[in-house]
């Protein structure tokens, strides 16, 4: 399948008083057309800041894409003109946010909401608009659609919100969705309604998504394949599958030993990552993740590790080799090997 | 009179052994008036927010109270620590009576029951070193005087792993872990015996969770503390919990141990919970059948007639939407509110 959205070497830094957050911090990745990539990570690790350059709504000052290509079907959103990159906004690539209380415009209906995108990108007039925004309305499940569009924003809960957002963001037919913590401010019923909203709908319109988010579970349920962040790094890379079951790099074991787990048959002690992720302001020569790391040797405070295939298709950006290594742990402490 | 007067200095100090009852609520009610009128506020309606409570909780044990937002959850924190005076019932802590006790007689009793509030940000006096706080409970009860209270100030800091070398730095020099850990030593400062955890790691990135989890469990060791763990996250309720109770529009649904409740749910409203939390385990998770519930959670003003969980639950029958369902216990220790079971 040909390659959707490429993103190389992309930087983006943020110039404050104290001195230059590196937020994001070279990373490279790409999606296909109808894939769903998840990019996981805690806060700060810049996962946010990724989307966002994507979409070029990063504010400046004090942020700043200082380096990068992001090439979507072949162009690069970087070198485009303001008003192609509003064109592509909404239409080509659309968004859903973290807030649905907040990325709703209050004072205007919901059907005028969906109209507007509607009617800016795809030129109908207001009556074929307003039916395609109860068609929208109707396919994420939102009751009665046709009277509901003229409803504002405060008579819809929160879920119904978020579906109303879903709604609004597939009303062109994107390529490319991007769903930044789309259900973190949702109850887990009510999560798991819009989650599968949006994934049937996503496979419909061959869609494919970008989904950021700190819920591994719902990375095990949607994702085709991962993308782990630390410290404005993509640390770890691969499908679902080998993040979880092969996890290669010290920070995705830690992560997922972390996680206490819903099918748990025996209670286990939790294990953590101690201490906390590192300040971005300062330049870092080695590994970011070096001071907490259980696998730590004197290579990784001084050199800086690159993204390495580990296996195909699964990249790890370490220098130790953690499966392997805990075997050879266990025997240096047992006193067999040095 | 003499006697009354021991007897009001006992209730101070526990006598409750490890394994028996030290919290029992019966009945508990918290509705909240909805009041309307520009001069004259009438009460037009009561918000039930939490409905006819019944547990009980030994000593060193962890119940776990689960749902979902406005469920009432946190109101049962409050309204068993009489942070609300609550509308009715009884919530007897080790032999004492809380609901009737005065105001003074309840503050001295807070010694023996705390809380650790969610957000580690707010719930912190931003003016006060961490010495203060800390050291603030023990100053309202008068315990440790001096050097003495430094040191158990410090005492403190050590056993929640929080350097005591940092006890005159302020909040905001403090990470969110590191901020949650000050929460709960100000906690534990007057030596509690009872505490509400509300939601005490929602606000936390996962690795950062885990530490403040373990370090909950260490100090329950370490003090023979007993937790009522309030939390939306059923994983680390079940994680930390040894029995479990999941509450919906601020009724109990189910109540049991833990493993039991999670293999074995009976209600259809903690079936559909746990269908709903993706496990992290790619293969498992995608082979799973979930049971995804249809609409929103009314309104707590106008709570649907009948099972409050009725309008959403996929094996509502006619009874369900006219009798309110009992609370029973299907097999020993697991109980549950439903017609269908």
């Amino acid at each position: 399948m040909a390659k959707l959205l490429e993103v190389k070497n992309l930087k983006t830094y943020f110039f404050t008083d104290e001195g230059v957050v590196r937020s994001v911090n070279g990373v490279t990745w790409d999606l296909d057309e109808g894939e769903t990539l998840a990019l996981v990570g805690e806060s700060g690790c810049g996962k946010s800041v990724t989307a966002m350059s994507i979409l070029r709504l990063i504010p400046n000052p004090p942020g700043r894409i200082v380096d990068g290509q992001i090439m979507f079907e072949g162009t690069d959103l970087l070198k485009v003109s303001d008003a192609e990159m509003r064109s592509i906004r909404g239409n080509r690539i659309a968004m859903v946010f973290q807030e649905p209380m907040t990325s709703l415009n209050p004072v205007l209906t919901i059907g005028q909401q969906i109209r507007e995108t509607i009617q800016l990108h795809l030129g109908l007039d207001d009556e074929a608009s307003t039916a395609r925004a109860v068609e929208l309305l109707e396919l994420v499940g939102i009751p009665e659609a046709a009277g509901r569009v003229n409803d504002y924003p405060h008579q819809f809960s929160g879920g119904m919100r978020q579906r109303v957002m879903i709604a609004m963001a597939l009303s062109c037919n994107p390529k490319l969705l991007i769903a930044d913590e789309p259900t973190t401010a949702l109850d887990v019923t009510i999560q798991a309604q819009v989650l599968e909203i949006m994934a049937r709908l996503a496979t419909e319109f061959g869609t494919a998504v970008l989904i950021i988010t700190h819920n591994l579970g719902v990375v095990a349920r949607y994702a085709d394949r991962v993308n782990v962040m630390y410290a404005g790094e993509i640390v770890e890379t691969g499908t679902a599958i080998d993040i979880f079951k092969r996890p290669r790099h010290p920070y995705t074991i830690g992560l997922m030993a972390s996680v206490p787990r819903l099918d748990a048959t025996e209670k286990v002690r939790l294990t953590t990552i101690e201490g906390q992720p590192p300040l971005l302001i300062r330049e870092i020569p080695g590994c970011p993740f070096a001071p907490r790391c259980d696998w730590f040797v004197d290579k990784c405070s001084t050199d800086h590790p690159e993204l390495e295939e580990k296996e195909p298709g699964h990249a790890a950006r370490c220098w130790r080799n953690p499966l392997v290594d805990a075997k050879t742990r266990e025997l240096a402490s047992i006193g067999i090997a040095g | 009179m003499a006697n009354m007067q021991t007897q009001s200095k006992n209730i101070y100090e526990s006598t409750v052994k490890h394994g028996e009852k030290l919290l029992d609520v019966q009945g508990l009610k918290m509705y909240f008036p909805v009041t309307a009128g520009t001069f004259i506020q009438k009460k037009v309606a009561d918000v039930r927010a939490v409905d006819d409570l019944q547990f009980q909780v030994t000593k060193g044990e962890t119940l776990g109270l689960v749902g979902e937002s406005g469920c009432g959850k946190s109101t049962t924190g409050r309204a068993v620590l009489q942070l609300y005076r609550p509308t009715a019932g009884s919530v007897n802590f080790g032999g004492t009576e809380l609901t009737t006790l005065k105001a003074g007689e309840l503050r001295r009793f807070r010694r023996r029951m705390q809380m650790i509030f969610q957000d580690p940000f707010s719930s912190l006096n931003p003016r006060m070193s961490v010495e203060q706080i800390v050291g603030e409970p023990l100053a309202i009860h008068g315990l440790y005087k001096g050097a003495e209270r430094r040191e158990r100030v410090q005492y403190i800091l050590q056993a929640v792993g929080l350097n005591p070398a940092f006890a005159r730095r302020y909040p905001h020099e403090f990470s969110g872990g590191q901020r949650q850990r000050i929460g709960i030593g100000r906690a534990l400062a007057a030596e509690p015996e009872f505490l509400v955890c509300d939601e005490p790691v929602s606000a936390l990135d996962v690795s950062i969770q885990a530490q403040v989890i373990n370090l909950l469990e260490d100090l329950q060791e370490q003090f023979g503390l007993t937790y009522l763990f309030i939390a939306h996250d059923l994983a680390v309720v079940r994680h930390i919990s040894d029995r479990v109770t999941v509450m919906y529009l601020g009724k109990m649904m189910e109540l049991a141990d833990s493993n039991e409740l999670y293999q074995n749910p009976l209600h259809p409203y903690t079936k559909a919970l746990l269908s709903a939390v993706p496990i992290t385990d790619p293969e498992l998770e995608r082979s799973r059948e979930r049971i995804i519930l249809t609409g929103d959670v009314p309104s707590p003003l106008r709570p649907p007639p009948g099972c409050v969980f009725n309008t959403r639950c996929p094996i509502a029958v006619d009874e369900c939407r006219e009798r309110i369902p009992e609370w029973r216990e299907v097999v020993p220790t697991h109980f549950v509110a439903c017609h269908r079971v």
